[in-house]
């Protein structure tokens, strides 16, 4: 059932919107900004922080927006005078125990106090009384540190402990000027989503003690993207630091945050996903090599003539059936056309591993984590592979090579060395060419013969499909290191020199 | 007139066979022999109002409870966490009068057919949580609760527990936040139920006008005047009277019996003293100048004065007081109850305070009295509940009312030449 749409009036404009939507919603869908901290879509309305104070006309006070509904005729000022002044002193409030060290604060830039002085706020500060002092740099789990001085005591984070997580790790403690956020006792934030509380924090009393001190979020330039951490395809922004690359460490990917979808993640992140980009600028490949018989680097193009020779050779020599492909979900659309038209329709393969083994499987919950840890199976279903192409298994690809049924083996981006352990020398001596492509090096890279780099996704363009089919977008966010290429590319490099060659034998 | 108090130097009038000798729990079983709604309909006619500092009319909190066969089960809970400096009443109708308020709660519980009552008391009455106790325990085994459950439940010593929807989180186990209505507890009140909240001296009241009527009540209260938007308030009211007067105590008056006379009553001003200032209904209402004693003490006609009646704790201060020093004293306290829930009561009552213990400290400078007035200004009307809106109006009541305290503080605006 559908609200019933009403007319009202928003600073003199008449606007249509829902019976009983929230003055700060409807505000928000007409494109004025409201400022508040502690109303959030998805944490409710508690009203605490006050500031999203606003003129209803016949009102004898003003109004909080996020409690205010609207209804038939209702007239809303959000920046008459009274509104303003409302607003203004509502900021002021707020301040008047902040500490306001921004220059050594993590959240300069971003932050809700900064932005709504500067939009809402411009007054001289009449402070002339000691702060009340509190905590600070506390570390409350293995991804968040507390400062309580910041804290406007919203309760946002509280409340998504409370309500999201359902974990309640973290309450407001004290009463009046001297309440301060803490974690319960005995209890430490280290649920799977204690991110997400960085990003709801409006100031910089949550901050991710990761991307503390490393680079000013001004210098950021933000990417949207996919996590391809799990099959739910949480959308996100990538933050790239490529201006400063003397800052943090030299890592070009600064953090990850997510991005709202209603319909795939929300607003939220796990921690699994918002952490996990080190990798991106850890053991990657960058070189084209040949490894075996000899270590030298090659340009592409030789490199994927000499591969598709020798794979010709074989080929004609064995046959298709000795050649052991182990794929993903970590490839794109792109990617598993390209893959499909490579392996399947011009070479004719049908010994593929791409299931999520033991190797990419992890924890499931009912919130955002998928248990398959590669973002798009469903990509590679869609084609075939999981239906009319079934997968091995990595025992019984152990058990083929140990047999000596396995010429070849083509491994992208999984590290069978690390899987298989000690034996894994053994196994990957056996076959007479063994290729790595993928961006990490792995410790399957220095066993190959060719070691070809790839992009990750967060150097290409491409789709996802999601576990539910969903199909989405992700954009280039960094030039690919060295000389990596999107997959799809090397397939396509490969199939034009031996694919047309190789269908015409058959 | 003394309704409440008209026994109290019976002894032993706690106890329940002396009650009962004297009239008590007539109205009970007045009130059982009536359906819910006659009983909600004569304590509308008796104009009877909240007593605990709100004024608002019972009988109509009352008929706001949603009907049984939308909500069956209703609580009441009678709001005995009296913590308002200046206010001792609840205290002595505990001690002496435990029947009266229980006679009350059992009343409410049937006319807004409620089978749980609740006495919430404050932490720190605990020889009157003990007498209440016994109380309950002398009417269950004489019967007179029915198939009504009463339990007592103690507070833990927060002022803002004293607001009903504050009141209500607690007994949940919960931080003492007030909540923001609507809806209003009579709607959604303890675990999500509707529940009356109602004072203890409110509910003493109810047998009276069970036993005489509700128009008797009515008689004996103020009568109001609906052009000048006075309300009548029904009955009387029973006020602490504290401060410099001679005889400190509990005096109950008729509603509208102006202040004058119950200072008279409490012996006037200590030592001879000239009056400064009285303070009508608990610390957290705007004093009044001496000038201003006349008012008749009703709901609606102290807002005339810019004050309220409050939960009639009324303080006398005499000329040698200063208000610097008693408004830094009442706000002080507000800062060290303010939940913390709102930001603006939280940082402002605080900040208030701290500006005025520096113009106590001699620390004053030109613009405390503008900003002083300014925060107040911005903290009342925009805050969940009422002691937010307190901390606002008080100290702006004193500099209105007593600018000569606060500017002898002050340094005069320095000199152009010093400039």
């Amino acid at each position: 059932m559908t609200a019933k749409r009403v007319t009202f009036k928003l600073n003199g404009v008449t606007l249509e919107a829902p019976e009983g939507q929230l003055v700060i919603e409807a505000a928000k869908a007409a494109g004025v900004e409201i400022p508040h901290y502690c109303y959030h879509p998805a944490l409710g309305n508690p009203g605490n922080c006050r500031l999203c104070v606003v003129e209803v006309a016949g009102a004898p006070k003003p109004m909080v927006s996020c409690r205010t509904q609207v209804r038939e005729g209702l007239e809303v000022y959000t920046d008459s005078e009274p509104a303003r002044r409302a607003q203004a002193s509502s900021l002021e409030l707020h301040l008047v125990n902040h500490p306001l060290d921004c220059p050594v604060c993590d959240q300069s830039g971003e932050c809700g106090l900064q932005d709504y002085y500067m939009k809402f706020g411009r007054y001289d500060s009449q402070v002339r009384e000691a702060k009340e002092h509190k905590r600070k740099r506390l570390e409350i789990g293995p991804h968040v540190m507390l400062d309580q001085e910041r804290c406007v005591l919203c309760t946002r984070c509280t409340r998504f402990t409370e309500k999201i997580t359902k974990t309640s790790e973290l309450g407001i403690f004290g009463r009046g000027h001297k309440e301060f956020v803490d974690l319960a006792p005995g209890q430490r934030l280290d649920n799977a989503y204690s991110g997400n509380t960085v990003d709801l924090c409006p100031v910089g009393a949550l901050t991710d003690k990761d991307f503390r001190f490393k680079v000013r979020v001004w210098y950021l330039d933000q990417t949207p993207s996919i996590c391809a951490d799990c099959s739910r395809g949480c959308n996100v922004s990538l933050h790239t630091n490529t201006k400063r690359p003397w800052h943090d460490e030299g890592r070009r990917l600064a953090r990850v945050k997510p991005r709202h979808n209603p319909e795939v993640n929300q607003w939220w992140l796990c921690d699994e996903g918002r952490y996990g980009f080190k990798k991106f600028d850890e053991d990657r490949l960058g070189r084209v090599m040949r490894l075996i018989p000899y270590r030298r680097e090659l340009a592409w193009e030789t490199a994927l003539d000499e591969l598709a020779s020798e794979l010709r050779r074989e080929l004609e020599a064995l046959g298709p059936e000795g050649l052991a492909v182990v794929a993903s979900g970590a490839l794109s659309n792109e990617d598993w056309a390209a893959f499909k038209a490579f392996f399947v329709d011009a070479l004719g393969c049908k010994r593929f591993l791409f299931a999520p083994q033991p190797d990419q499987l992890g924890i499931e919950d009912d919130l955002l984590r998928r248990k398959e840890k590669v973002p798009n199976l469903e990509g590679g279903k869609a084609l075939g592979f999981g239906s009319a192409v079934a997968s091995l298994s990595w025992e019984r690809l152990e058990a083929d090579l140990e047999a000596g049924k396995i010429w070849g083996l083509y491994l992208i981006e999984r590290d069978a060395a690390r899987f298989w352990g000690a034996k894994a020398s053994a196994l990957l001596s056996k076959p007479r060419l063994v290729v790595w492509q993928g961006p990490w090096k792995g410790r399957t890279g220095e066993l190959a013969h060719f070691r070809l780099p790839a992009t990750a996704h967060i150097e290409e363009d491409g789709h996802f499909t999601n576990f539910e089919g969903r199909i989405q977008a992700y954009q280039k966010a960094l030039e690919p290191l060295g000389q990596a290429r999107p997959d799809w590319s090397i397939f396509e490099g490969l199939r034009q020199r031996l694919g047309a060659a190789q269908k015409a034998a058959r | 007139m003394k309704i409440l108090t008209r026994h109290f130097d019976n002894p032993k009038l706690h106890e329940l066979e002396t009650y009962r000798a004297l009239g008590g729990y007539q109205g009970l079983a007045k009130a059982r022999g009536m359906a819910p709604q006659a009983v909600q309909e004569e304590v509308k006619k008796s104009n009877l109002r909240g007593l605990g500092g709100a004024g608002f009319p019972v009988g109509m909190k009352w008929s706001t409870v949603p009907p049984p066969e939308k909500a069956p089960e209703r609580f009441v809970v009678a709001n005995f966490d009296e913590s308002e400096p200046g206010c001792f009443k609840d205290r002595v109708l505990g001690t002496r009068a435990p029947h009266q308020i229980l006679e009350g709660l059992l009343i409410a519980c049937h006319a807004v057919s409620a089978r749980w009552g609740f006495v919430f008391i404050r932490g720190e009455y605990a020889d009157q949580y003990d007498i209440l106790k016994k109380a309950v325990a002398e009417a269950e085994a004489a019967g007179l609760c029915g198939d009504v459950k009463v339990r007592l439940m103690r507070g833990a010593g927060a002022y803002i527990c004293g607001l009903d929807t504050a009141l209500l989180e607690t007994m949940e186990g919960k931080k003492a936040w007030p909540r923001q209505p609507p809806p209003f507890p009579t709607v959604v009140g303890l675990m999500g139920k509707p529940t009356v909240v109602n004072n203890v001296e409110t509910l003493s009241m109810l047998p009276h006008i069970l036993v005489n009527g509700g128009q008797w009540f009515a008689d004996i209260g103020a009568k109001g005047d609906p052009a000048r938007r006075i309300h009548p308030s029904g009955g009387t009211a029973v006020y602490s009277v504290s401060g410099d007067v001679e005889r400190p105590g509990i005096y109950e008056f008729a509603m509208g019996t102006p202040l004058r006379q119950i200072i008279e009553a409490a012996g006037g001003v200590r030592g001879g003293r000239a009056l400064k200032a009285v303070i009508p209904g608990g610390t957290s209402t705007p004093p009044l100048a001496a000038s201003e004693i006349d008012v008749p003490m009703d709901f609606d006609s102290l807002r005339g004065v810019g004050s309220f009646l409050g939960a009639g704790g009324i303080v006398v201060l005499d000329e040698t007081r200063d208000m610097v020093e008693v408004s830094h004293n009442i706000e002080r306290f507000l800062a060290h109850e303010s939940c913390g829930q709102c930001t603006p009561c939280r940082e402002g009552s605080e900040w208030t305070t701290r500006i005025l213990e520096r113009v106590l400290e001699g620390g004053g400078v030109e613009p405390d009295l503008a900003n002083l007035r300014r925060v107040g200004e911005n903290i009342a009307g925009k805050v969940i509940c009422a002691l937010g809106d307190t901390v606002g109006m008080v100290v702006r009541g004193y500099m209105k009312k007593f600018p000569e305290d606060f500017a002898k503080r002050l340094p005069a605006k320095p000199a152009e030449a010093a400039r």
